[in-house]
């Protein structure tokens, strides 16, 4: 048992979701020690939604996470059962990653990854409070009276401020089912003053695999060649099985209909805001209604789990009414459900409230990261957890900050978003959400980032010594590439159907022609035969989007331009004449960081950026 | 920020002189020189004083609160008398006030802009708008003014939004249900936005045409009459005329306003082959002058080929003597030139009539660069290429060649190109 001393961690990690984990891994890789201060050991990496990762947005945030060397990938790809490359038919850059993963592998592989680190203490307990000294917070107080201090922690309490469930016109406090929520943690949240919104968000009922006719239903395999998370991954441990596809039918939206007024969504229980991109199936009844039937995939939770997750059917009405239009479904006619669907209603703080490295601008050394800031999803909050706990970790070692632009990650993207424009809906992660989509790409994810992991230390000796060869090999070969020039006449007898122009065009130009691969080359240049698939592919990729990524470079040099101009902390907006009253409330609320962040608000007008710079300006003369 | 002032009305004597106060203080020098608090409702007589106490002239005060003035800041305006006296005492008195400077070129139409009370295609406008002369150049200029480029450009910007939304729903949601055929809608969004585009790329060399005035060239074997005839529409001698063939070296200009429309007649060198070294020039130049006219008068009889001046579907013959032969036209006794006149400005009117939102060579090349965006997408589209992310992006790439277009997008480096060809410090 952890005995309580005076100077304990340097960082404290407050949850064990997938926020909590990242964070508390990440602070520890940076250096720091690292207390986990959560419910139940048990529960920490716990799945409680869909058992899957990744997808379209949220597989490049696992490469990312993985880039700078976090578990995430590492556990998904070992407790895969299931990987599909999404978007395989389109380009690179919005290819998907995505794996279901078996619960309890996830679980486990994530607490042993904890449990490795020495620096990482896990304590089993409740939250009561912060404490705070000289307007910082320096420790949390347990519900049996102990304080554990340290000089940051970090908050990743998901939906458990003022959770409340519902199931039909029954609500229940808790922010997952089976845990307590943290009433008095809230109210000193309050005590800061922060912006608070309501969120509400829902899952299916779990069904009993044993109890589907899976024989009448369609299969769907994963992909024969696994696209894996991790850049150190070679191929997943486990068994792969195939999900299950089934439709909803008329009878099934009849049934809906008809109880509608149970809904606690419709009854009138709940009134937060849901994400529109994941609705309940009381809302694709009634917002797609004419839409005769909706897919629903089953998901099995694990290789020896017979619980199964009915993607696409997440619902608060009554247990009864669930019982009803599940069976009305083609194979789940005899299905048993495990644990009723339910909708969670929950407190977020608007993340408007937060700088670039999650830290709150009003309260020093308290981060937030996952779901208490208004997004939903493993790999958002995840994300955030990793930036949130490198950022807590380097700042209390006094090793500065890092900060991730959105030109480089999506990653940037997220915190951006978050930070500059609040939420209104859960947020989820997009592939269109990221501007310099083309270059962010999923296999391009450690080039992108494990450098700055190195930069800043949080990256191990085997990571380096991966990234390091594979540079050496990109190089090589690109080498090779730019070197040999063709003319259009040996261009053509490669394949490739180029102009007789009389100009020659290096490999690595003509790679961008539609369907050329370095294989076209082989015979003219045999020593590519011996290049590793991983770099070919990757050359081939960049070839691909070469003369866009030119043009997006010069769009991120403006973009950069603005964000090196710095906006002081306690600049005064309300001082500023000529800015108007909307604006400058605006700018209050974000108190962007920099030229580039205030132009991103939504509104902001060129005078009112032309106002600050001078400002700024006239202040630094002074 | 700086309150700026001007003097807003034409500098010399006049009945009345506007200056124009705007930014922040405005409210603040309103009180110093007239002692009056800012009142949006009332238009007030006062006295208005220097900071002695000193009376400098009475006029009449206006105010506009902010958002609610043509800069959109808080601005005041003075009418005065016109006399240059009064109008320096009353800047020099503003000089003195606090925060207060001298307005530079284009400053108060800049803060419109950056203000958001008028977009870059609406400046433009109105810059059109002050140097118009003819019933139809102001036509013209006020129709843009008034936001008619930017209305266009925002029913595009819907048309491509809904396209790339079509496109992205295809790539971030492509493990959902999503209905068949979305391809379609985008391939047709795209067909009917190039098209529509492209006709307002068409017609902007016509509106350019419009501002700056359309030329009719007047062109013909030597000694035909054409200098007789400039003279006749001039109303006076413009050019030399004379019995000798080739008198008329030079291009001579004559503009004119016909029915509303600016229009530059060009006479021109007679055709011939000669040895004269002056008069080749001159020849050699009416070939180019007359090629890029909107409209070829050819007097006497239709050219050889060997003068290479091609005859366009819009240009005229008419013969040159009617003094002599009893038709077409004679510049010697008028005949026949009201129905030329006719002719030319019917022809004209109908040009003008088909000039679009655009007017400007900024819009053409901005709506060029949006085509190109939208036909790379298309190909790419019709291609069945499965690359959705490339098609996604050049719609994005139209879009913001279209926002730059009326100014939402790098304003920035739009304001300088933009402001060094305009002084409007009015």
């Amino acid at each position: 048992m952890f005995h309580v001393k005076q100077n304990n961690f340097d960082v404290i990690v407050v949850g064990g979701g997938h926020a909590g984990a990242e964070a508390a891994h990440a602070a520890s890789r940076v250096g720091a020690r690292v207390g986990l201060i959560t419910h139940t050991l048990a529960t920490v990496g716990v799945m409680s939604c869909n058992p899957a990762i990744g997808g379209l947005g949220k597989g490049h945030l696992v490469r990312e996470i993985d880039a700078l060397d976090g578990i995430m990938g590492i556990a998904a790809d070992f407790s895969g059962i299931q990987f599909r490359l999404l978007n395989r038919g389109k380009g690179p850059a919005v290819q998907g990653p995505r794996a279901q993963a078996d619960r309890k592998v996830y679980k486990n592989s994530i607490q042993t990854e904890l449990l490795k680190r020495e620096s990482i203490t896990v304590i089993e307990g409740e939250v009561l409070d912060l404490i705070i000294r000289k307007e910082s917070v320096c420790g949390v107080r347990l519900s049996g009276g102990e304080d554990v201090l340290a000089g940051a922690v970090i908050l990743t309490t998901g939906t458990f401020l003022r959770g409340v469930m519902h199931v039909g016109s029954t609500q229940t406090p808790g922010g997952r089912v089976g845990d307590r929520p943290s009433v008095k943690l809230a109210e000193r949240i309050d005590s800061f003053g922060l912006p608070l919104g309501r969120l509400k968000t829902g899952t299916p009922p779990r069904l009993s695999s044993m109890s589907i006719n899976w024989s009448v239903l369609e299969s769907q395999s994963g992909d024969e060649c696994p696209s894996l998370f991790s850049f150190l991954s070679k191929s997943p441990p486990l068994r792969q099985v195939n999900c299950g596809l089934t439709h909803t039918n008329g009878q099934t939206h009849d049934i809906i209909r008809k109880n509608l007024d149970k809904s606690s969504m419709y009854g009138g229980f709940i009134d937060s805001s849901g994400p529109r991109y994941c609705p309940s199936i009381e809302d694709k009844v009634v917002r797609f209604s004419d839409k005769s039937s909706h897919q629903v995939f089953l998901e099995p939770e694990g290789l020896n789990d017979d619980t199964v997750y009915p993607n696409g059917i997440s619902t608060s009405l009554p247990l009864d009414v669930q019982e009803q239009y599940v069976t009305s479904i083609l194979g789940l006619e005899s299905a048993v459900i495990l644990q009723p669907g339910y909708a969670i209603e929950y407190d977020y703080v608007d993340p408007r409230a937060l700088r670039h490295s999650l830290e709150l601008k009003d309260v020093q050394g308290l981060y937030l990261a996952g779901q208490i800031n208004g997004t939903t999803g493993y790999e958002e909050a995840a994300a955030q957890g990793l930036v949130a706990g490198l950022n807590a970790g380097l700042s209390v070692l006094d090793k500065g900050e890092v900060s991730f632009r959105r030109s480089e990650s999506y990653i940037g993207v997220m915190i951006d978003d978050l930070v500059t424009r609040g939420v209104e809906e859960p947020y989820r992660m997009f592939t269109s959400r990221a501007e310099f989509r083309l270059s962010l790409r999923a296999d391009n994810a450690d080039q992108r980032l494990t450098p700055l992991g190195i930069e800043i230390g949080c990256v191990s000796e085997v990571r380096k010594e991966v990234f390091h060869k594979k540079i050496d090999e990109l190089v090589k070969t690109r080498t090779i590439l730019k070197g040999h020039k063709l003319t259009p006449q040996e261009a053509n007898l490669c394949g490739v159907k180029v102009n007789k122009d009389g100009k020659r065009r290096s490999i690595l130009e003509l790679l961008a022609f539609p369907n050329v691969t370095t294989k076209n080359f082989f015979e003219i240049v045999p020593d590519l035969r011996d290049v590793g698939l991983e770099i070919t592919q990757q050359m081939e990729r960049d070839a691909t989007y070469m003369n866009y990524l030119d043009r997006q470079k010069r769009d991120v040099e403006v973009l950069q331009r603005d964000e090196g101009v710095r906006i002081p902390e306690k600049f005064d907006y309300v001082g500023i004449s000529g800015l108007s009253n909307e604006l400058s409330e605006k700018l209050i609320k974000t108190r962007p960081e920099d030229l580039g962040q205030a132009s991103r608000i939504d509104g902001i007008t060129p005078a009112a950026l032309t106002l600050i710079l001078a400002n700024i300006k006239s202040r630094r003369a002074s | 920020m700086d309150t700026i002032y001007a003097l807003a009305t034409a500098t010399g004597v006049a009945g009345v002189a506007i200056i124009r106060v705007s930014g922040p203080a405005a409210s603040v020098s309103c009180k110093a020189i007239t002692g009056l608090k800012p009142n949006s409702k009332k238009p007030r007589v006062s006295k208005i004083v220097n900071s002695s106490g000193q009376l400098i002239d009475r006029g009449l005060v206006l105010w506009f609160d902010e958002g609610k003035s043509f800069t959109g800041e808080a601005t005041a305006e003075y009418q005065v008398h016109g006399s240059s006296a009064v109008v320096k005492a009353l800047l020099e008195e503003l000089s003195l006030q606090p925060e207060h400077r001298q307005a530079g070129p284009g400053e108060f139409t800049r803060r419109a802009l950056e203000n958001g009370q008028l977009d870059l295609t609406q400046i433009e406008g109105l810059a059109d708008l002050l140097n118009s002369e003819t019933e139809v150049q102001r036509q013209q200029a006020i129709r843009v003014f008034e936001g008619s480029i930017g209305q266009r450009v925002e029913v595009w910007r819907k048309n491509l939004i809904r396209a790339a939304a079509l496109i992205e729903v295809t790539i971030d949601f492509s493990d959902e249900d999503i209905p068949e055929g979305l391809n379609g809608e985008v391939a047709n969004l795209l067909t009917q936005l190039i098209s529509d585009i492209e006709g307002e790329i068409k017609t902007v060399r016509l509106a350019e045409r419009l501002k700056g005035g359309f030329e009719v060239a007047i062109v013909g074997s030597p000694n035909v009459g054409k200098s007789t005839l400039l003279n006749a529409l001039a109303g006076r001698d413009a050019a030399i005329t004379s019995s000798l063939a080739g008198t008329t070296r030079d291009v001579i200009e004559v503009k004119m306003d016909l029915e509303g429309i600016p229009v530059t007649f060009l006479d021109t060198a007679g055709l011939r082959e000669s040895d004269d070294e002056i008069e080749t020039l001159g020849i050699s130049l009416t070939k180019k002058r007359a090629n890029r006219a909107d409209i070829r008068v050819f007097l006497g009889e239709k050219l050889e080929p060997r003068y290479e001046i091609d005859q366009k579907k819009q240009d005229i013959i008419v013969s040159g003597k009617a003094d002599l032969t009893g038709v077409g036209v004679s510049g010697l006794t008028g005949f026949g030139i009201q129905e030329l006149v006719d002719n030319i400005s019917g022809k004209l009117k109908n040009m003008v009539s088909s000039i679009g939102v655009a007017t400007h060579d900024r819009h053409r090349r901005a709506m060029q660069d949006a085509v190109l965006a939208l036909k790379t997408a298309l190909s790419e589209l019709k291609d069945g290429s499965a690359r959705s992310e490339i098609i996604a992006e050049e719609l994005r790439q139209s879009v913001s060649f279209l926002e730059k277009m009326v100014g939402k997008v790098g304003v920035e480096i739009l304001l300088d190109e933009i402001f060094a060809s305009f002084c409007l410090g009015k």
